[in-house]
């Protein structure tokens, strides 16, 4: 009974530090619970949530995938590229851009799966690739003029909520359909526990990868969709870090960077924390570069918290 | 306290949740001794040592050293005690010679560039001293196991190590070196060394020890002295009962009119030319040492390693199975030799556990059907009575046999008619032991049909109705129940290729 609280405490932990930092930053700066600036930040973190879904599942396997930001630069690239270059239907561009997104995840889960790559490095490989090519093809230069309807998927409302929250409420139902109510979701955890283990019980562990990839770049895509609408224009540096955000975001939602553990609800905190962190710091006239470094010391202590607590449980 | 006495461990207890490994052991060296400490799989004989080197600290219990006292060890501190173990598993690195093994971690240098000649003068002058015949230069993976071990034990010495623990040393060996090895060991012992030697091979603790400690179910049984001892005695001190006990009794369910699997001439993963014919509802048992090729032979039916040639041939038909899954949805199973790392999944619960092979069929355009999830587990939770408090807790938690309890469960409930049992109970208690032979039973009775894979000779004869005996990836002999032997096993397994 006494170990059952325990661990329902150490589950939500996650969302008390959500509520302090929340607390802290509403009585440090009291625009910061304006209406407005809430509806800032859910906007704000909608991308990184959407993609945070396929990283969770790409990081509950063990893998990781830096080719997130890469991709969300692509997708902007692509999607401006074929809408306003082409002339392409605003619908069939960003199906287009969605499907080149999940290509680029099927490539990521090739070159980890079938040839062996370690995930970092072929990752960091596509980021580099699609980052060229995303240079390549818009010049250097950023492409606008959509379509006025465009704008709905990034800054509309439907009643009082933003178009792009409501995409990632659904996205998060989805991921959380996936990894709590089908099979796949019993995989990835087997997956990223024991890899050996998963595939003498009869998952077929490379197929896993492919899947899992693929709904990383998928996610990362549809994030992309949203920050292109939100901006208006495709950037060929609209993604550039953005899988640090989202590595952070999961890390800290309590998904185990050595696989196998972790909660999508979490994730949620996390994201929701990395957003208020970034909105508060900005409002509070902190610098970006110092807003690099809590960052990066943030990282630094999620993946430390969860190592050692591998580490007590191995002794 | 006794100062001839060079090493002594004082009421050890070591607890794991759930598991208690070591009750009260105590035993105590003395100097240039050779102690031999025997015991079943599973009496707690490694973990015993373990303690010496700080790879497990006991739950309580003291530790003497040369007078010295320690409630737990690290490694460092057993290095500068002289205390050094040769594991079962080498330290070596087989990219580097036997003289840089030898000096591995703290190379002889010349400023800051390593002096190999130097190294291998040394080497060549500590090999000497033990009389092995190595050649410094030899890269380790060329050398034999034999060698490797010697390369082990020389290093050790040059450590100063005035203990050395032994695991199990003469597994690995063949006959011939064996030999060396205990000259070596005798070499050793007129130099003052004391050494902990542990084998189940009672013929070679007769010969080469001075005094027996016995476990059995971790827990101090006896000290002997090994002249005054009789091998009927040690044997009962060890088992602590009747052998006939130990197998519980099957009903002969043999249907020889139906062949579950065969194989033909298979050749690859190290073995070659391999036949054998599997009977509805009989027990073949594979007996033969280690890296003898019986795994790897598992691993081919089982799908989860490659064939080159041959034909394997289940319920009449010719399969091939690229992966374990598709080996299971033709009915094969596997149950792990190392069942922690390739049997189990520790961070998934039970229900999760066992349900894992059937998801695809139980489910719905992937859809899991709760109810039908729960009900499997349930009900297998109940038939192999798995101790565990929820369905919802880890494998991890769970103890050795109630783990080895759900990778069976997991096969029944995937319906298999084959299954492959790879060392079913290593590491595993006593008391679960019986109860996984009485499962073993069960399922024959019901039908399936067992491949079971055994170094322990006892457990070998008295679970199979027929046995296959295998030595470097060959079939040297095949025994009917009758023509069980120890010693006829024995010398089919240690059959060495003619070259």
């Amino acid at each position: 009974m006494k170990e059952k609280v325990i661990y329902q405490v150490k589950d939500k932990a996650i969302w008390a530090v959500f509520l302090i930092l929340f607390i802290g930053f509403s009585i440090a700066n009291p625009r910061f619970l304006e209406t407005q600036n809430l509806f800032t930040i859910a906007r704000q973190v909608s991308m990184y949530g959407i993609a945070s879904i396929g990283m969770t599942f790409v990081i509950l396997i063990a893998g990781i995938d830096l080719s997130t930001g890469s991709i969300i630069t692509l997708v902007n690239i692509v999607c401006a590229y074929l809408m306003v270059n082409s002339g392409m239907n605003m619908v069939l561009a960003v199906v287009c851009s969605l499907v080149v997104a999940t290509l680029i995840g099927v490539l990521n889960g090739f070159m980890v799966s079938s040839i062996g790559i370690p995930a970092i490095i072929a990752t960091f490989a596509t980021q580099t690739i699609f980052e060229g090519i995303s240079y390549l093809i818009s010049g250097g230069t950023p492409i606008f003029g959509f379509d006025e309807k465009f704008k709905f998927i990034g800054q509309g409302y439907i009643g009082p909520v933003p178009v792009p929250v409501i995409i990632m409420i659904i996205c998060f139902a989805a991921g959380s359909f996936i990894l709590n109510k089908t099979f796949f979701g019993r995989y990835f955890y087997a997956v990223g526990g024991n890899e050996e283990a998963a595939k003498l019980s009869g998952i077929r562990v490379g197929k896993m990868k492919y899947l899992i990839y693929a709904l990383s770049g998928f996610f990362a895509g549809l994030a992309g969709i949203v920050l292109l609408s939100r901006t208006n224009s495709g950037q060929p540096t609209a993604g550039k870090g953005y899988e640090f955000d989202v590595i952070t975001c999961v890390v800290l939602g309590g998904v185990s960077v050595s696989g196998g553990y972790g909660k999508l609800s979490n994730v949620v905190a996390g994201v929701l924390i990395i957003g208020a962190l970034s909105n508060g710091m900005v409002l509070m006239n902190i610098s970006s570069y110092t807003q690099m470094v809590v960052k990066g010391i943030i990282l630094a202590l999620a993946v430390g918290f969860d190592c050692i607590q591998k580490k007590k449980q191995a002794s | 306290m006794n100062d001839e006495y060079v090493l002594e461990l004082q009421h050890i207890r070591k607890e794991y949740p759930g598991v208690v490994a070591l009750k009260d052991v105590s035993l105590a060296v003395k100097k240039g001794e050779v102690l031999a400490l025997i015991g079943e799989n599973g009496a707690g004989k490694s973990t015993l040592i373990k303690t010496c080197s700080g790879a497990v600290i006991p739950t309580s219990g003291k530790i003497i050293v040369n007078g010295k006292e320690f409630s737990s060890m690290t490694p460092q501190l057993a290095e500068e005690n002289g205390i050094a173990i040769i594991y079962q598993e080498f330290n070596n690195v087989g990219e580097l010679s036997a003289a840089e093994n030898l000096f591995l971690g703290r190379p002889i240098r010349k400023g800051i560039v390593i002096d190999r000649a130097a190294m291998e003068r040394e080497a060549a002058k500590a090999f000497e001293q033990l009389h092995i015949k190595i050649d410094p230069k030899a890269l380790v993976k060329n050398l034999t196991v034999g060698y490797q071990q010697m390369i082990e034990i020389a290093k050790a010495i040059e450590q100063d190590a005035k203990i050395l623990i032994m695991d199990e040393p003469s597994a690995p060996l063949t006959s011939v070196e064996v030999e060396s090895m205990f000259e070596v060991v005798a070499l050793l012992r007129k130099k003052g060394v004391s050494i902990i030697y542990i084998s189940h091979r009672l013929e070679e603790i007769y010969r080469i020890s001075d005094r027996i400690v016995v476990l059995r179910d971790g827990e101090y049984i006896k000290t002997l002295i090994t002249k005054d001892s009789q091998v009927d005695e040690l044997i009962h001190l060890m088992v602590g009962r009747e052998l006939n006990e130990t197998y519980p009794p099957r009903k002969d369910c043999i249907d020889h009119t139906k062949i579950v699997l065969e194989l033909k001439n298979i050749s690859g993963n190290g073995n070659e030319n391999m036949s054998l014919q599997l009977h509805k509802g009989e027990v073949l048992g594979l007996g033969g040492l280690v890296g003898a090729g019986r795994t790897e032979l598992a691993q081919i039916i089982f799908g989860s390693a490659k064939k080159e040639s041959g034909q394997i041939l289940f319920l009449g038909k010719e399969i091939n199975p690229k992966d374990p899954r598709e080996a299971i949805d033709l009915g094969i199973a596997l149950v792990p030799e190392d069942r922690k790392r390739h049997g189990v999944l520790l961070g998934n619960s039970v229900m999760n556990n066992i349900n894992m092979p059937i998801y695809n069929r139980t489910s719905k355009l992937s859809v899991i059907n709760t109810k039908t999830e729960f009900k499997t587990a349930e009900k297998y939770r109940k038939e192999l009575s798995i101790k565990t408090p929820t369905l919802h807790q880890l494998v991890r938690n769970l103890s050795g046999g109630n783990q080895q309890k759900v990778i069976l469960g997991k096969w029944m409930a995937a319906n298999s008619e084959l299954i492959i049992f790879d060392e079913p109970t290593r590491g595993i208690d006593v008391g679960a032991k019986y109860e996984i032979y009485k499962l073993i039973n069960n399922l024959v009775e019901q039908g399936k049909t067992i491949l079971l894979i055994s170094s322990e000779l006892e457990e070998l004869m008295g679970m199979s109705d027929r046995i296959l005996v295998l030595s470097e990836g060959r079939i040297t002999g095949m025994l009917k129940k009758n023509e069980f032997n120890p010693d006829t096993i024995m010398t089919f397994a240690s059959k060495v290729r003619e070259e």
